[in-house]
């Protein structure tokens, strides 16, 4: 049985629409379609999934999508206000950016599940960045809470994107109950404080069969290329961008840190050394007089 | 002498108390909110209410209804 709000609104969200580039120019060196990341049934050409929390206004949000070249952005969902002016919506579907609805400020498994359905009535998507947390204060997820509401929504038919801890016996049982991704923070949300616990993203990334998105704490572009260099399949990130001085400067810094991390994750880094390695060739060198330097 | 029914009901709308003439829809509570529904769901005592069972939705008394919309976030 079809559902109501997937059948008149046209949203980037349903599974037969292409990948939709925003058009703006690839960073050099950086094949879009060589390296596509796959998450469910769906390719991009971009590996930085962005928020939209926290700028400044619609315009700068704007002028910061278009420079991070991202395909997917996400978006909460709240109590319809008459007053406010202007849509988050507008600005996406004016970009073709695949709009990824969050259930930020959910406390239980019941309150996230219901935001989802929200969302897939309002925004005609059956993908959710599902966040379940435990307090204000620190904004961590619920581990109970977190996998409860992710195997509902799987069982629901979601494609579920789940905001979790850097824990990795956690992030396997995500992936068994069905999550499309696994998205662990590096630090506290709006923190910017990057990834406090390196060995924990690695030991996440290389056991996952579905792509691993850092999700919150990144603050600058080497906390981002650090993420890919450890093996994520892409970055999620918002204030780090939108609350930065010049956002359409950062945007446009994360998309080449998160391109350049996965390069260098895939070209294969150099083993650490204790010791200088020389790089100029031992043979062929000149054998001259240690005791008599010629400036003298 | 039987007693006339009661015109109006209170139910809440995200939050509010509102006072709502009997046999008032879903859609034409949700109309008062906007002019223009698309992007937006709402739910009736936390259950979703697919758009298209608005118009077939009449509000009860003490009813709570939320009708939400995506906003910046995340």
């Amino acid at each position: 049985m079809s559902h109501p709000a997937l059948d008149h609104h046209h949203s980037p969200g349903t599974p037969s629409d292409p990948p939709v580039s925003t058009g703006a120019a690839p960073a050099p060196g950086f094949l879009p379609s060589a390296d596509p990341l796959t998450i469910g049934d769906r390719e991009f050409a971009s590996r930085l999934i962005m928020g939209t929390g926290g700028a400044p206004s619609l315009e700068i949000l704007e002028r910061a999508l278009i420079a991070s070249g991202t395909q997917l952005t996400t978006v909460a969902m709240r109590r319809l206000n008459p007053r406010v002016q202007g849509s988050v919506l507008s600005v996406l579907d004016r970009l073709g950016i695949q709009v990824l609805p969050n259930t930020a400020g959910c406390f239980t498994a019941g309150e996230a599940v219901l935001t989802a359905r929200l969302a897939r009535e309002a925004l005609g998507t059956a993908w959710v960045k599902l966040e379940v947390v435990a307090d204000e204060r620190t904004l961590l997820p619920d581990p109970i809470e977190l996998l409860d509401a992710a195997e509902t929504l799987v069982d629901d038919g979601f494609t579920v994107l789940p905001y979790t801890n850097d824990d990795p016996v956690l992030a396997q049982k995500l992936e068994d109950v069905g999550c499309a991704a696994i998205m662990p923070l590096g630090s506290p949300i709006g923190s910017g404080l990057g990834i406090r616990n390196p060995h924990n993203f690695q030991l996440i990334a290389e056991r996952a069969r579905v792509p691993v998105i850092l999700d919150a704490g990144a603050g600058t572009a080497s906390d981002v290329a650090l993420a890919m260099e450890l093996g994520c399949a892409a970055v999620m990130l918002a204030s780090a961008v939108t609350r930065a001085q010049e956002p359409e400067l950062m945007a446009e810094a994360m998309r080449y840190a998160v391109s350049a991390g996965r390069l260098a994750s895939r070209a294969g880094r150099i083993p650490r050394r204790h010791f200088a390695l020389a790089s100029s060739p031992d043979e062929g060198r000149a054998h001259l007089d240690p005791e008599r330097p010629a400036f003298e | 002498m039987t007693v006339s029914p009661p015109v109006t009901l209170t139910v809440s709308v995200n939050g509010e108390p509102r006072q709502v003439p009997d046999g008032t829809t879903l859609d034409q509570l949700v109309a008062t909110l906007t002019t223009a529904p698309g992007g937006v769901a709402a739910a009736v005592n936390e259950a979703v209410v697919p758009r298209g069972q608005w118009p077939a939705t009449a509000l009860s008394a003490e009813d709570r209804v939320e009708v939400l919309t995506a906003v910046q976030g995340g």
